[in-house]
């Protein structure tokens, strides 16, 4: 019966999505206040009906209720809790209906906390989010009912695929979906804005901390993808040029794209058209990630579970979304004042060059990800696009982008001077120059990678701090002027910083890793970058649903001891599916990693992998200050200031309900 | 005005290409190997190491190779597909165990059943590098002339069977007739 609850409340959810999509849009075409009025109440119970089918299915898992057979392809009795609550999301259906939680978790967001917007705006917005939400519903409820019977009922479930028994793919999807979705918001901001031709500064405003917050999950999705990849599949990459991580790259570059036309948006009223533009475009590529991966158009990793049906379905949905939303572009932007200048020196132009490189960059990406398919649908042949290209053609596009990067922060609004830019930036230059010089040398080998890449890192921390530097000039450093600055100027240093990082740690990772794949009896050493591998053996446990061999590598340095590395070869019992858990003793400056392979011979000899890594933590450290600096963005009180006062002007003069 | 329209142009023009990317199974990589001769083995019988098979042995008759192992999840998927299909009797299927512990297939064809002829083991994997192999399950489709003529990757499913392999074994059976 539980189940059917869950059902329910799905399809009354879609009715009620149907309606807010609607009424609300129609009522502020025609001037109803009573309808516009009817958003936010029907996006918060669309919101609560969502949230009880999502509790029902988790209830499933969590009573292993196989009967339900989603339940029965993706739990098992064995499976501990913590996993049948992230099993939920562990396939298809239910990751589409995690998928629409967080939609409506969005929604509700934006239908509690707008009270400074004015009501016609909010109801479009609002109808626009619905509309989405009426197709994603659809999409489960046609093609992939997670609630579906089975009979008769199975005693055991074929249980949650081991690669996603893991505590980071327990956090890496949620995570993602609320950076994919939240650039629903955006765009819902931009459509809404098209539909009303209301394109100001305070439209860029309000939409701002939302892409913000979206922009920062995104970034911190995108690095536990990352990081899981690294530990989880035992080969110590952190980046595949996988085509569903492309999908998430994708809307990141149009999103941090994005960010900066706002900016420039809010603060000086230009580039509008192309801030809807790219706000559209950061949600499609998102839907168009959520199609490669579910569709089965391409190879990759992730596209398990893909059924060409479910594929029309959503190609359909994208052709409908992202169409639509196109086509009101053409017919409204041509529209659109245009309003402010700025000379070729300016803080504008350094902004647009910042988002031609970055959509340049993206088109990139779409273009090696989608090749191998344009070039198949055509008849011409099957390829693969590698790492091959993705290094090659993106480093000559990221060094610009990076040099500009520290420019750009320094650059003044309106108009400014390149020879008081240039004078500012020579000692960073120098400096950074030396990075790239001693660096490599320290590490212990010239690679021209390498010294480009430390040069280009230190150059956007250091100019990022001439920046913050800059600002204090004529305030005197004290608490007082340190809270004048706007958290979002802080939110930005952090970031920027963040990518200087983050390129460190690309860097350095990439050249001076050290990976041996070694044959090891036990007893026996090896020497890596100052570190003494002794393999100790092999010992059998057993775990809640799986059997293993465990490795002990105990690792010395000058002979003390630094880790016992404990590195693990599941079985898991219901699928049979070998597993390697790596060992990994991590460091700010170098992880040391294990992992075990294959037994060799009979004396006790495994196939054992010894990489050094060093530097990089930095990659998920450098993304995580990304994501902090979204998120100091959002807390700025420019924000909060703003719709407190547009809050009185709506008490003075009550809105009027206009088209 | 009309630069407002790229963007709607520019994804029409995607659309297009992903919907008859629809249709396309990225994972269906060519084989080189069809069009020529079976490469060359001689591998012993699982279970039975004395007896040896080599492709020559099935010169004369159109049959199968299927590519297995216990180890591998689609194997056992497409087991129940497999025993329907010999149950059919319209060609024989040659097993041929890739890189597995011949124990274990054994037990396993001991307990979900048989649908080969034959059972062939390749212990060290030299021979399906020969073939082309490059995960399990594949299946080829060999024809009377000892010619390579079909290769299936992946899983083979009812549907599959019917719309692909049944076609191409009659297909096979009339040209060596004929």
């Amino acid at each position: 019966m539980i189940p059917e609850i869950g059902h329910f409340a799905l399809v009354l959810a879609l009715c009620v999505s149907f309606v807010q999509a609607v009424v609300p849009l129609w009522g502020s075409l025609t001037g109803r206040a009573s309808w516009v009025a009817l958003a936010a109440p029907s996006a918060q119970l669309q919101a609560f009906l969502v949230a009880i089918s999502y509790a029902v299915l988790t209830w499933s898992f969590i009573i292993s209720d196989f009967s339900v057979l989603y339940v029965a392809n993706t739990s098992n009795t064995e499976l501990p809790m913590i996993y049948r609550i992230s099993g939920v999301w562990g396939a298809h259906e239910g990751s589409l209906l995690l998928w629409a939680l967080i939609l409506s978790g969005w929604t509700l967001a934006v239908s509690l906390f707008s009270r400074g917007i004015p009501s016609v705006m909010l109801a479009r917005v609002l109808s626009v989010m619905a509309m989405i939400s009426v197709g994603f519903l659809l999409f489960v409820l046609i093609t992939s009912n997670p609630f579906e019977r089975l009979f008769p009922v199975p005693v055991e479930g074929q249980d949650l695929n081991p690669l996603l028994q893991d505590f980071g793919l327990a956090v890496h999807p949620p995570m993602l979906y609320m950076g994919y979705v939240g650039f629903a918001v955006a765009f819902s901001f931009a459509i809404a804005a098209l539909i009303g031709g209301r394109l100001d500064m305070a439209w860029a405003r309000w939409m701002r901390p939302w892409t913000a917050l979206a922009w920062a999950f995104l970034t911190v999705g995108i690095a536990l993808g990352s990081w899981w990849a690294y530990y989880e599949l035992g080969w110590g990459g952190w980046w595949f040029w996988d085509p569903v991580e492309n999908a998430s790259l994708m809307p990141w570059l149009v999103g941090t794209a994005l960010m900066h036309s706002l900016a420039a948006s809010e603060k000086r009223g230009v580039f509008k058209a192309w801030t809807v533009l790219l706000a559209v475009f950061a949600f499609s590529l998102s839907l168009l990630g959520t199609f490669l991966v579910r569709s089965g158009v391409l190879t990759s990793v992730h596209a398990f579970a893909s059924d060409p049906e479910r594929g029309v379905f959503i190609l359909g949905f994208l052709v409908a979304t992202i169409g639509c939303s196109l086509l009101l572009y053409a017919w409204r932007a041509p529209r659109l004042m245009r309003s402010g200048s700025f000379s070729a020196v300016s803080r504008e132009s350094g902004l647009l060059l910042n988002n031609v490189l970055l959509v340049v960059f993206c088109a990139t990406v779409l273009l090696g990800t989608l090749y191998p398919l344009a070039l198949d649908a055509l008849n011409m042949g099957k390829l693969s696009v590698g790492p091959p290209y993705f290094n090659t053609v993106l480093i000559p596009l990221g060094v610009p982008l990076a040099i500009a990067m520290g420019i750009g922060s320094l650059v003044r609004w309106k108009q400014d001077k390149l020879s008081r830019i240039a004078k500012g930036l020579a000692l960073a230059a120098v400096a950074s120059l030396l990075a790239g010089a001693v660096v490599p040398w320290l590490m212990g080998g010239y690679f021209w990678g390498a010294v480009l890449g430390s040069a280009l890192g230190t150059w956007v921390i250091l100019t990022t701090c001439q920046a913050l530097i800059e600002r204090f000039k004529n305030k005197g450093l004290s608490v007082a002027s340190a809270k004048q600055v706007p958290s979002s100027f802080y939110g930005m240093c952090l970031a920027h910083v963040g990518i200087g990082v983050l390129i460190i740690g690309i860097t350095l990772t990439s050249h001076y890793s050290v990976e041996k794949d070694l044959r090891m009896a036990p007893g026996e050493v090896f020497d890596v970058s100052g570190y003494r591998f002794e393999f100790v053996g092999v010992t059998e446990e057993e775990g809640p649903n799986y059997d293993a061999f465990v490795g002990l590598v105990k690792v010395t340095s000058g002979g003390k001891q630094v880790a016992e590395l404990y590195s693990e070869k599941r079985r898991y019992r219901v699928q049979t599916m070998p597993m390697t858990e790596a060992a990994i003793d991590p460091g700010l400056f170098r992880d040391l990693y294990v992992a075990l392979g294959e037994e060799i011979g009979s004396d006790g000899a495994w196939a054992v992998r010894i990489y050094y890594k060093p530097f990089v933590r930095w990659i998920w450290l450098g993304c995580l200050m990304m994501g902090a600096g979204g998120i100091l963005t959002v807390l700025d009180r420019r924000y909060k200031l703003a719709s407190r006062r547009e809050l009185r002007a709506q008490a003075v003069q009550p809105q009027q309900v206009t088209a | 005005m009309i630069r407002y329209v790229i963007p709607a142009v520019l994804f029409a023009v995607l659309v297009g290409f992903l919907y008859v990317g629809l249709d396309l199974n990225p994972r269906e990589v060519p084989s080189p190997f069809i069009g020529k001769t079976a490469p060359a083995f001689e591998l012993p019988e699982l279970g039975n190491s004395e007896r040896k098979l080599t492709p020559e042995d099935m010169k004369g008759q159109v049959w199968l190779l299927n590519v297995w192992a216990t180890w591998c999840p689609g194997c056992r998927q497409e087991h129940d597909t497999l025993l329907r299909l010999s149950q059919q009797n319209i060609a024989p299927i040659i097993g041929f165990d890739y890189k597995d512990e011949p124990d274990k297939a054994l037990a396993w064809l001991r307990q979900l059943g048989n649908p080969y002829l034959l059972v062939v083991e390749d212990l060290d994997g030299r021979a399906a590098i020969d073939w082309g192999v490059y995960g399990a399950p594949e299946t080829f489709i060999i024809d009377a002339a000892g010619i390579v003529r079909y290769k299936f990757i992946g899983p083979l499913n009812d549907a599959a069977v019917a719309q692909d392999i049944v076609p191409w074994i009659e297909k096979l059976k009339a040209e060596a007739k004929s």
